[in-house]
């Protein structure tokens, strides 16, 4: 128990250690400052001014950033679009895969530019290394940039005072890839190939298993074949199976994993290498390898929190901010780790199921690693639900009901629990003018938040960042719920089917992308939906987190006095908390119950 | 305009109650987008239970037909918490506006043919156009005293019934339209055109015709239909939940659209919605019986905001009148020769202060009022410039005054400024006395010992403030060690001495460029740049008509502590606002356990265990809250009237109990008030 406890205690430690410095590194960078790597770095950063024609000292206003932003990012879709259509007909497709179809490429798309990793394709199977390469990989670069980017022009509307300009949003971008992703990503990525993530350009490999199996003609695996592999017969119970197949081999993916998982982890874009992800082997083989990703899902998200108190020059605001955020993480590890150890009644089956915890992970194993368990994968769990990464070492498909409804309220609160990169904080910043402006009223005084008034404009603004995510995840639902298709789509009825269908709309409509697996999402009417709830759940918030940092920068600063509320203490940390509760709780309440409460409450009879 | 302190009378209850079902009306109604919601619903209900008598139903008629009724009584709620809170406003307007009748008013060309008299109605009158009061008259319009002086009856809008003097030049030359003349005539130039009228932007302000919605009340209107659009697609997402779950169980649909619909409303802020406009009348009332008259909602909420309050040291600080308590010579001259000088300085003057020194010197020397019109005398009155009084008689020329003016005046002759007047000025100010030099032909003869007496209880009040984050500024004319003797005693933050118009708004402008909010009051014309900078200025009604311009309070009163209870009375209403907002948030908890479970029980019986509080019935549980939700408007309005309790007290203090009160509060009462009404259902059938 006690070795349980601490190792949840050692992966969040872990976290904040790295983080700290990490922020302070970060906050350089946006400013500009000179950093230990500036004198490698800063020549690069120069170059791609000058060849892009960039004007390394342009303020722009909000507007123009905003617009900035839509055409980065709109030039990026097309590109991944026609990328993924024409991919029939480009070099780089050694398997001669066709070009996708338009729904899924449509999707596939939105899913890489609004950094969700939503996967509808299957895998390997569909997209060629062309596409894979300087389509999906350079958008996980350059979507996890467009979040931060915003981030850093949310701040310095809060420290400018009386101005118009937010700094420029192609430099915002050139200095988070150059100075924080690229170095991150080498360091990350030698981390894991030296735990044995591959890293290699051959093609996929055959290997010999240990032990022949036989499946049958549907590709079923025969339980206790005798198998003969020289007569190339199958007995099952000493009867002759005909159509039996013996497999004597197996196909064994390579490429270069590493580099692409470091970028799929701290760009919190969770877009796996393989199609299970980080439950594979060769993706993620060990525990070493499973703390490098997983510390790296939040990495960034915890350390912008840094960034923002020390850009603020206010470090107790980044700190009431992280310790808000870490307060739900540390709740939602509790509540996943408690409910998946406990597992269920049927799990036990009256005790004939040893689920203990003595000499074995225990609990609830189910679509979990064996070489993670329980602690691993809870957290693992948590911190990709937490994050919008939605990488998984472990199928949250089978968690326990109350295991699976945390991970979907991580996402359905509008993914501000850390978030994704930039993303997270901006989006928990709404929430901050939100409990400001209650807050402020139940003192007797205009709101403000952080020497700036809230005011009308603010909160108009904040109110749509923070409720996109709900308003997309219900609408999205609530229609999918009345297609027929849906509900073919579903690999469980009743409440855990329902649960799929939230799933996955939560999933999207928080820019998550992790899936509850089972569910076949590759329909032209998901593919359209989700992509839509993708798109929307992105940018809307981005041009609302613009719209206040730009009205924020034009307005004066006030004066902190004994009846200024601080917004550094423990109630505003409690308040935060419960504001982003309350709109979770009360958006969803209906749902979850219909979902993981009743499959929940249903186990318990 | 002060009205009975009653509560509510059983006249304006009526006219509530009236009022209610005019309100009804689908315009009125669209002001208020939560309530509109309520609105929508309720005609929906009706419309779903006339179509149900038809055998088009998803749930029981009678069942629709009482959910339509609870909407129905949940819009009249609403409604009448409005009504009543207009009803004080508008009782207050009827008796303003039987000052405001027509009336004969005597035009005038110029003021020197007063004996061309054209009768005009007072409705024609234009700005600019001179009029003749004489006494027993009603002053036709707001304007200016341009010659006389009279005795005015002000109790039609002060609610005073003391006469006040209004004389041509001067700080009290402005007159409002409506009052009366009692005694002598004036000639007023009239200032506002009919209808714009001081009286008429004070009805429309007490009624709350001219209200507009505040920034404030703006943000949080964004956010309760923000939240409300939630709730909407909550609502209509869970219809198709629903559909769908019960399809996947293979059982009938368990949700019915009127079900959904009480849902919707039990969920909205209908709480904060309902008495949203009530809060910000009440508030306005409250003002207004404090005798103060905001031009705009506007003004009161940024009362609640300020930080900075800059107060006249006289009548806030210390009692209005400084006393003159000794005399002090100077340089060989005898002690009844400055008396004797002082008091002939001080004839005219009918400040307190000169009062007290004709005062002194008739008990220390018996020196009598003397014939004024006897010697020729050339009073010289006092003035902010010049800051000295005095006056010229047979050739001499005394004055008296602040140290540092006497000074200027003797240096400016070419005389020489008494050194051992300089040391007792510095004595006397250092113990916090007022010192007034007293000069004869340029030749300083002593100085006049003025007391102050700091009021009761002001330190306690700053100390208040300083908790609360509000510094306070001493305003005063004094020399700045007279200023700081009388700061460091009464304990205000900081001071502001021998301040002059331009002192005060440069004064101000720094504090608004370090980020503060200024309030002051003010009542001189010279006042009126600094009442226009301020962010709450206050003028006083006896001012002149440009600072009541200028500034955007007026109180009628024209009390210089009512700018403290100006301040309390905004951070009430934001706090009201606030604190009903979190209740009606913290209340949804509740709903959700009362009627979710009730709904799907059927559909997944382990979901009654989620039915903590063991509601009756799926209907009982939403017929329960629904009523709850009608029930708890009319409980709160005494609430939204009075406003929420005010202390005084440190920010985040203040946070924690109303947090305490009104969010832990709206949690707990709605589980407990819903079962109570669930248990009442079923113990009279109804359920």
């Amino acid at each position: 128990m006690f070795a349980t406890v601490m190792q949840y205690v050692l992966y969040l430690a872990f976290l904040i250690v790295l983080a700290i410095p990490l922020g302070a590194y970060i906050k350089k960078v946006m400013n500009g400052e000179k950093t230990f790597l500036s004198k490698i770095l800063t020549p690069c950063e120069t170059a791609v001014y000058k060849v892009m024609g960039v004007d390394s000292e342009e303020q722009m206003n909000w507007k123009k950033y905003a617009i900035s932003v839509l055409i980065f990012s709109g030039i990026g879709f097309v590109f991944l679009f026609v990328l993924q259509l024409l991919q029939g007909v480009l070099p780089g497709n050694p398997q001669h895969l066709k070009g996708v179809n338009w729904d899924l490429a449509l999707n596939t798309a939105i899913s890489f530019i609004t950094n969700t990793n939503w996967q509808a394709y299957a895998g390997e199977s569909t997209l060629s290394y062309l596409t894979q390469a300087v389509g999906l990989t350079v958008q996980n670069f350059l979507s996890a940039a467009t979040g931060i980017a915003v981030l850093f022009a949310l701040i310095r509307g809060f420290i400018k005072v009386k101005a118009d300009g937010l700094g420029s949003f192609w430099v915002d971008v050139t200095r988070i890839i150059i100075h924080i992703l690229l170095p991150l990503n080498v360091v990350v990525s030698l981390l894991l190939v030296g735990g044995g993530v591959i890293q290699n350009f051959d093609g996929a490999n055959s290997v010999a298993l240990v032990e022949p199996i036989a499946v049958s003609q549907d590709g079923e695996i025969l339980e206790d074949a005798d198998i003969n592999v020289s007569s190339n017969t199958v007995k099952v119970d000493g009867q002759v199976i005909e159509d039996a197949k013996i497999v004597t081999e197996q196909f064994v993916p390579m490429g270069p994993a590493a580099s692409q998982v470091a970028i799929k982890m701290t760009g919190t874009n969770g877009g796996g290498f393989m199609g299970v992800n980080s439950a594979h082997p060769l993706e993620n083989p060990s525990a070493f390898t499973n703390l490098i990703e997983m510390t790296s899902i939040l990495l960034i998200p915890a350390a912008l929190c840094f960034t923002f108190g020390s850009a603020l020059k206010n470090k107790k605001q980044g700190v009431a901010i992280f310790t808000a955020m870490f307060i739900c993480l540390v709740v939602a590890i509790a509540c996943i780790g408690v409910s998946e150890q406990a597992g269920t009644q049927q799990l036990a089956q009256n005790g004939a199921v040893n689920i203990s915890l003595v000499d074995q992970a225990g609990g609830n194993m189910e679509g979990k690693e064996a070489r993670f368990g329980i602690a691993s994968s809870s957290t693992w769990a948590a911190y990709t639900t937490a994050a919008s990464n939605g990488s998984v070492n472990a199928m949250h498909d089978s968690f326990t009901p109350l295991g699976g409804m945390v991970t979907m309220l991580l996402m359905q609160v509008g993914e501000v629990i850390f978030g994704g990169v930039g993303c997270g904080l901006y989006g928990m910043l709404a929430f901050a003018i939100l409990t400001v402006f209650i807050a402020g009223l139940m003192v007797g005084r205009t709101p403000e938040f952080l020497g700036k008034k809230i005011e009308p404009y603010e909160m108009k603004w904040a109110v749509l960042v923070c409720l996109t995510t709900p308003i997309v995840i219900l609408v999205g639902s609530g229609i999918a719920a009345m297609i027929p298709e849906v509900s073919e789509s579903l690999t469980n009825h009743g409440a855990h089917g329902f649960s799929e269908l939230l799933y996955a709309f939560s999933s999207c409509g928080g820019n998550n992308g992790s899936a509850f697996a089972g569910f076949n999402s590759n329909t032209v009417f998901l593919n359209v939906s989700l992509g839509l709830a993708m798109l929307i759940a992105r940018f809307v918030p981005i041009v609302g987190t613009l719209a206040i940092a730009g009205n924020l920068a034009k307005k004066k600063k006030i004066a902190t006095t004994a009846g200024t509320l601080s917004t550094t203490n423990g109630m505003f940390i409690f308040l935060l908390i419960v504001v982003v509760l309350i709109v979770g709780a009360l958006s969803f309440f209906p749902a979850l119950a219909l979902g993981p409460l009743a499959e929940f409450f249903s186990n318990l009879m | 305009m002060k009205t009975k302190n009653a509560f509510v009378d059983k006249k304006m209850l009526t006219r509530a109650i009236r009022d209610s079902f005019v309100k009804l009306n689908p315009k009125t109604q669209l002001d208020n987008p939560v309530m509109f919601l309520v609105y929508v619903s309720a005609i929906l209900t009706t419309g779903l239970w006339i179509f149900s008598l038809f055998g088009l139903k998803d749930a029981p008629s009678s069942y629709t037909l009482a959910i339509a009724i609870i909407l129905w009584f949940t819009c009249l709620f609403a409604n009448f918490a409005e009504a009543i809170a207009e009803g004080r406003g508008k009782a207050q307007a009827d008796s303003l506006r039987a000052a405001k009748k027509d009336v004969e008013a005597y035009r005038i060309a110029s003021i020197d043919r007063k004996d061309q008299i054209t009768t005009v109605s007072s409705s024609i009158l234009k700005k600019g156009d001179l009029v003749l009061v004489k006494a027993g008259q009603q002053i036709p319009g707001d304007g200016e005293v341009i010659e006389g002086a009279a005795s005015v009856d002000e109790s039609a809008i002060t609610g005073e019934s003391a006469p006040v003097i209004r004389e041509a030049g001067g700080d009290r030359s402005a007159v409002t339209g409506g009052t009366m003349v009692l005694s002598d005539w004036i000639v007023v130039q009239i200032t506002s055109e009919a209808g714009q009228s001081f009286l008429d932007k004070m009805i429309a302000m007490v009624e709350g015709a001219a209200r507009k919605k505040t920034p404030n009340e703006i943000a949080l209107q964004i956010f309760l239909i923000a939240l409300s659009i939630i709730f909407i697609l909550v609502t209509m997402s869970l219809y198709t939940y629903s559909i769908f779950s019960a399809k996947q169980a293979g059982i009938d649909n368990p949700t019915s659209v009127t079900t959904l619909v009480a849902l919707l409303v039990c969920l909205a802020p209908t709480t904060i919605g309902a008495l949203l406009s009530a809060i910000g009348i009440a508030g306005m009332s409250r003002l207004n019986q404090a005798n103060v008259l905001a031009m705009s909602g506007r003004a009161i909420e940024a009362a609640g905001d300020v930080d900075i309050l800059m107060l006249d040291k006289t009548g806030t600080i210390t009692l209005g009148n400084r006393q003159a308590t000794a005399f002090i010579p100077v340089d060989g001259v005898s002690e009844q020769e400055l008396a004797d000088a002082a008091q002939l300085s001080s004839l005219a003057d009918e400040t307190p202060e000169g009062r007290s020194v004709v005062i002194l010197a008739k008990e220390k020397f018996n020196i009598r009022e003397r014939n004024l019109t006897d010697q020729k005398m050339n009073f010289i009155p006092f003035t902010a410039k010049t800051r000295m009084s005095g006056v010229d008689y047979a050739g001499n020329e005394i004055r008296k005054g602040a140290a540092q003016a006497i000074r200027e005046y003797i240096e400016n002759a070419g005389g020489v400024y008494s050194e051992q007047c300089d040391q007792i000025v510095q004595e006397i100010a250092r113990v916090g006395g007022t010192p007034l030099v007293v000069a004869k032909n340029h030749q300083v003869l002593g100085v006049i010992h003025l007391k102050d007496i700091i009021k009761q209880g002001v330190q306690e009040k700053f100390a208040d403030l300083r908790k609360m984050g509000i510094k306070t500024i001493m305003i005063t004319g004094d020399n700045p060690m007279t200023a700081a003797a009388i700061a460091a005693e009464a304990g205000v933050d900081d001071f502001l001495a021998e301040a002059t118009p331009e002192g005060k708004l440069s004064m101000i402008r720094d504090f608004q460029a370090k980020g503060h909010l200024v309030a002051m009051t003010g009542d001189g014309t010279n006042d009126a740049p600094a009442l226009a900078q301020a962010d709450v200025a206050v003028a006083m009604n006896t001012g002149t008509q440009a600072a009541k311009e200028a500034g955007n309070m007026v109180d009628l009163d024209s009390s210089p502590t009512k700018l403290i209870d100006i301040v309390r009375i905004g951070k009430q209403l934001l706090m009201t606002r606030g604190s009903l907002t979190t209740f009606s948030i913290a209340n949804d908890v509740a709903k959700y356990f009362a009627i979710i479970p009730a709904l799907f029980t059927g559909l997944y019986p382990g979901l009654a265990a989620m039915n903590i509080m063991g509601l009756h019935s799926p209907q009982s549980a939403v017929l329960s809250a629904i009523i709850y939700n009608a029930l708890i408007i009319v409980a709160l309005i005494p609430l939204a009237l009075k406003g929420v309790k005010y202390r005084e007290v440190p920010a985040g203090k203040l946070l924690s109990s109303n947090l305490f009160v009104y969010g832990l509060g709206g949690f707990i009462a709605p589980f407990i008030f819903v079962k109570l009404i669930d248990m009442l259902l079923v113990a009279f059938g109804l359920a």
